[in-house]
Formats: C-alpha cells, structure tokens, sequence
C-alpha cells in the first residue's frame, strides 16, 4: 500500500515538473561582465545595478515574447584575465546567447577573440575608439567614443575665441586616450597646446602643475580623468587663484564630483550625456523619456541618481531587447538585428547601428553642462 | 607671473605636502623605537582617521570638534586591538615574519573599510574656509596652515612626553634595550601597546588634517603611508627633527621635480630618494647621537 502510494507521489511530481517545462519557456539567458570592483568599479558598480533592474522590470512585464531573462554577472575587477576568463565561463557554461561589458577598454579588447571563436554578440559598455574600429562582426557598444567628447568641447572653446589651451591628463588608459585625442583633434581646429601636463591617478596634490601651466600663457585648461583626480584639479586651481575657464571631461559627469569639488566646482563646463540634465530638456528630444524614465526608476531602486555610466548597461539591454523583440532567438539571428538598430533613444544617444558601424553615436550624444551653484545646467 | 614667484609656490606646495609626510612618519619612528619594527599599517591608520570623521559628520551628523576626538580615539581602539591580536601574540618572532603581519593587517584594515564605507572618496570641510591666501605671489590654503600648526605642536608634544614624562622615558629606555628596561621594572608589553596607541593616534590625526585638502577613501592609505615611511627613512627613525626634516625635503624635491621636470615622476622621486638612502646612508641623512632614537 504504501509503495503504491509512493509510487503515485512520485509520478505525480514528475508529471508537474514535466508539465512546468513545456508550460514556461526557459529564460533567456544573457552574460554580463562588469568591472564591479577594483580602479574602475565607479563604471562596473552603477553598469551591474542598471542591468539587474532592466531585467527585473522586463521580467516584472512579462518578458520579452513571454521569455523571462536570466542576468549572470560576472565581476572581471578591470583585469583583463579576469575578463576573459568569466567570458569563458558564461559562454561555455551558462551557455548565454550575448554577452554585455565588459566596462572598460582593456578587458573588452581581451574578450573580444572569446566571443569571435564562439559567434556571440558582445555589447561592450567601454568607450576605446578601437572596439569597434575596425568594426568587428560580433562586436558593438555602447558607450560614446571620447573622440566625440573632445569634438563637444573644441567646438564650444572656438566659439570663446581660446585658441591656447593647457591640458591636464591622468596617467592611466582614460586620460592617455583623452590626451592623444586633445592633441591629435586640437590642430583641426586651430587650437594652440601651450602646456601638456600629466597626473598620477592617486595624487592628492595637483599644485605643482598647475603652478606650470598658470605660468604659461594658456587662455584656458582642459583636464581629462575620472574621480577624485579632477576634483583635487578644481580645488588645486581654486587655491592657486587660477582664474582661467576650466574644463573637464565625461569621466566626472556624476554628482559625485560636484560633491568632492565643493565650491570649487563652480563653472566648470564639460560634455555629458543627456540623463544628468534629464529634466532640462526640451520636451521634442527624443531621449527626454527614456532619460527620464531611467533617472525615476535608479532612484527607486537604489535611492541614488543614476548617471552616465550606468546608462552603457542601460543601452545594451535595450539594445537586446530591441533585436531580441524583434524575433531573434540564437545568437547568430540577434548580432543581425542587433545591426539592424535604427534610431533607438537610449541614455548615452540615439542608436542607429549599420554593418560599417558598431557604435552607434554621433557627436550630439553629448550635451555641454555647466556646474551653476552645485547643479548641473544644461549650456544650450 | 614670473620665475621666482613660480618657485616660491613650488617651495611653499612642497613643503606643505611635506609636513604631512613628516607627521605620517613620525607614526613609524614611535612604533620602530619602541618594538623594532616598522610598521607598514600605518598608513591605514591615516585613512581610518579620516574616513572616522566623514563617518561621524556625516552619519551621526556631530559637529567637527566632536567628529574629530570621536575620530581619533576610535582609530587608537583600532590601533590597540591590532596590537593585542596581532602583535602580542608574537612577541618572539622575527622581525621579518612582525613586518609581513602588519602588511597582512594593513590589508585586512583597508577591506574591512572597504565594505563597511564603500569604494567612494569623500571630503572633509575644511577646518576656516577655502579662501586662498596670498604670500608673495604664492598661494597657499588656511588649512596648510592648521597642519603647519598641528605638526608642529605634535612635535613638541612628543618632545616634552619622550623626556619628561616617566612613560615617556620608559618609552625610551625599552627603546635603548628593552631587556634591561623590563630587569628594572618596566612593563615593556605596556610600553609597546602605548606606542602603537600614540602612533594610531597619530596617524589619524594626520589623516584628519589632510582630507579636506587630499579627499579621503578606503585606498588613499597606501601612497600616504609610503611616503611617510619614504620621509622617516630619510630622517633615519628619528621621531624628531630628522623625520621633519626628511618630509619637508621630500615634499620639497616632489614639487620641484614635478615643476621642473615632469609631473609623471613625481611618485617615482620619492621612491629613488627611499632608495638612495638606504644604499648609501641608511642610518639617515640627519642621523646623529641625539636622533638616533626615540
């Protein structure tokens, strides 16, 4: 008696696993490889929570074509071992059909073989001009190229009528791509390098450069790095009484750096995406809603602002789901519609990928900003 | 602006970078005297003295004042903890193998940090404004001045405690030999707790007087905390005018070297000066019988 109830228990719960199988699609899964933690967690932290709150709203939405997504993260800790490794791991095991990240150059540029051999769609969220140039059939991203940031702001100093700027640059993989593009674009523009200084990324004090280029006959100071470096920059400039415009990079479009900067932020103009002045839009952009949406639902989630950087895993999600929307199910099929993005809005810009171009972005992905008494302001 | 005004802000940036190195090393020379080793934790007790504040302005939201006693104190505990745990237990055991465990503690400080406060880097408000100070030309911050004022009154503080408290001679009498220190009554256990007691409690302060103007996150111990070790090599372990001297110089030299040469090698200055003196003088640039100890 008991054995044959045993035995009924059992088909039972057999036929309901079967039964929830054929029911239930299984999830789509998809890869992620963020730097988490390590130098470049400032990009990896904000990348990671954007992604798990895309795919839990999606999922919370009933997912894409009744499929639920699955996120696997994987932290690469800006190594690019690491990277590769975890590259490997996602596809072999997990089996994922497109990878987003990694955050930065270096760990996208080892990945990329990876995903070439296997034939799986990387969205990269780093913004090294050589990811997609040339462009590479497996390989897209998201993030604005720091070309079209150095585009933003000579085009807005030749408007000042500066023509001798001194540049301040910090020694690691983002100030030396800054640097090069400063100098390489600065001639087309008839603008005059008078002073070309460097900082390391963990100096506290910035005075003894400065002090050099005050000296020089510079007319205005263009600084390129990523938080704290560029706050000590504006604080250092304030103590020397340096009154000459300064400008920053996208590297501290975040509240962070008004924050570390204090007052010394004052004025300081430099190219961003659209999502820190969200609201400043005018109503005809065609981000404004998606911007906002994003800025509404990363103060739900996390009660902090989302920034810039967060928003390169909000574009490759988007992206996603866009081509996977659109039908496709293998990887092979999303790469195709992935290339096949026509004017999607998204945070960092407006999307439209081509086979001879895999990033997507023109120079008015970025807006200039102003700090104005501790806030952004939009410079129209 | 001309040349010499540029070399007097040169002069005038170095030497206030430089008073923080010295304040930092003065923290190795105390532990070193008494225990004979060099304590490579101590640049994280730098960081805990100003990620303590930020912790207590921001979250408790108390007045500086408070924030900073608070501070100090809690790194101290820190500091004494670390002691009884990690040093005591090997009273006996080599120098080599007391060096590694403070490295092993000095990573173990920054990853408790790291989880408890975050990756982010937070500044502190400066002590009176952020108004620039004209000197001749040069500029410089109301809050170098506090920690001008600070290293110095540290300085005599240490002076007077070394030669007329009775601690302070015990201090230095277990420096001298600590064998015959303990025949004659001294609690040279007690004697090592209060030197990493007063080096903590030192460090942190020179933590706290800088983060206004250095900004402060779980990290920023490492680079302090070598050159600390960088300007007390150079004054040869002296927890007095040789330590002082050997920051200074070494701010000095990283500021003109990065003026006059290239900012890029401004880190790598201070560490072939470390080198040079250790090949050529190790006992110190202004090592003599006065300073040799304590």
């Amino acid at each position: 008696m008991s054995k044959k109830f045993f035995w009924i228990v059992l088909s039972m719960l057999f036929l309901s696993f079967t039964a929830g199988s054929v029911f239930a699609a299984p999830p789509i899964k998809i890869g992620a490889l963020f730097s988490v933690s390590g130098p470049a967690s400032f990009l990896g932290e904000p990348e990671r929570n954007t992604a798990k709150m895309m795919v839990d709203e999606i999922n919370k939405a009933g997912g894409i074509q009744g499929r639920k997504l699955e996120l696997i993260v994987i932290d690469t800790q800006g190594d690019a071992t690491k990277a590769v490794q975890g590259a490997n791991k996602l596809i072999k095991n997990d089996k994922v059909v497109a990878i987003i990240g990694p955050s930065i150059t270096g760990d996208t540029m080892a990945v990329i073989p990876v995903v070439e051999r296997a034939q799986i769609p990387l969205i990269s969220c780093a913004a090294g001009v050589k990811i997609t140039e040339p462009v590479k059939k497996w390989v897209f991203k998201t993030a604005q190229n720091d070309a079209l940031a150095v585009l933003r702001i000579f085009d807005y100093i030749k408007k000042q009528k500066i023509s001798r700027i001194a540049i301040l640059t910090v020694s690691d993989g983002f100030g030396s791509s800054g640097r090069e593009q400063l100098v390489a674009k600065s001639k087309s523009f008839g603008i005059q390098i008078v002073s070309n200084e460097t900082y390391g990324p963990k100096d506290t004090d910035m005075t003894a450069q400065l002090t050099k280029i005050r000296a020089s006959n510079a007319q205005a100071i263009v600084c390129w790095g990523t938080n704290p470096g560029p706050a000590v920059v504006a604080r250092n400039a304030k103590q020397l009484g340096i009154k000459l415009p300064l400008y920053m990079s996208h590297g501290v479009s975040s509240r962070k750096f008004i924050e570390l900067a204090g007052p010394a932020a004052e004025g300081i103009i430099l190219p961003s995406g659209r999502v820190i002045v969200a609201n400043q839009l005018p109503n005809s952009d065609p981000q404004k809603k998606t911007l906002l949406n994003y800025v509404n639902n990363y103060k739900k989630y996390y009660r902090v602002e989302g920034d810039h950087f967060g928003g390169h895993a909000y574009d490759a999600i988007m992206l996603l789901q866009n081509a996977i929307a659109r039908g496709a199910q293998t990887p092979a099929a999303i790469r195709d519609q992935l290339e096949k993005t026509n004017k999607l809005p998204g945070i960092g810009g407006t999307f439209t990928f081509s086979p001879t171009d895999h990033a997507g972005l023109t120079s008015d992905a970025f807006v200039l900003v102003q700090i104005k008494q501790g806030n952004w302001k939009l410079i129209k | 602006m001309d040349n010499s005004q540029q070399l007097f802000q040169y002069i005038l940036s170095g030497l206030s970078n430089g008073a923080i190195y010295a304040l930092i090393g003065f923290g190795f020379a105390i532990i070193h005297n008494a225990t004979g080793i060099i304590n490579f934790a101590q640049g994280e007790f730098v960081m805990l003295g100003g990620m303590f504040t930020i912790f207590f302005l921001s979250f408790f939201h108390l007045p500086l004042i408070p924030a900073i006693i608070l501070s100090i104190l809690c790194s101290t505990m820190v500091g004494i903890v670390f002691e009884r745990l990690a040093i005591r237990p090997l009273k006996n055991a080599k120098p080599l193998s007391m060096v590694i465990i403070t490295i092993g503690a000095s990573i173990l400080i920054r990853g408790i940090s790291m989880v408890v406060w975050g990756k982010d880097t937070h500044a502190l408000p400066a002590f009176s404004g952020n108004e620039p100070l004209y000197i001749a030309g040069a500029t410089i911050l109301p809050q170098h001045l506090w920690i001008f004022a600070i290293t110095v009154l540290i300085i005599i503080a240490n002076k007077i405690f070394f030669n007329f408290t009775i601690a302070g001679k015990a201090m230095r009498a277990c420096a001298y030999n600590s064998q015959a220190a303990s025949l004659v009554g001294i609690n040279v256990k007690t004697m090592v707790l209060l030197s990493f007691a007063i080096s903590s409690a030192i460090g942190s302060m020179a933590g706290i007087i800088i983060a206004p103007l250095t900004m402060t996150s779980y990290d920023v111990g490492v680079m302090l905390g070598l050159k600390g070790f960088c300007a007390v090599i150079i004054g040869g372990m002296s927890s007095g005018f040789g330590t002082i001297m050997g920051g200074l110089l070494l701010g000095l030299l990283e500021s003109l070297g990065a003026g006059y040469i290239s900012a890029s090698y401004k880190d790598a200055i201070a560490f072939i000066i470390l080198l040079l003196i250790l090949f050529v003088r190790p006992q110190g640039l202004f090592a003599t019988r006065e300073t040799e100890r304590v």
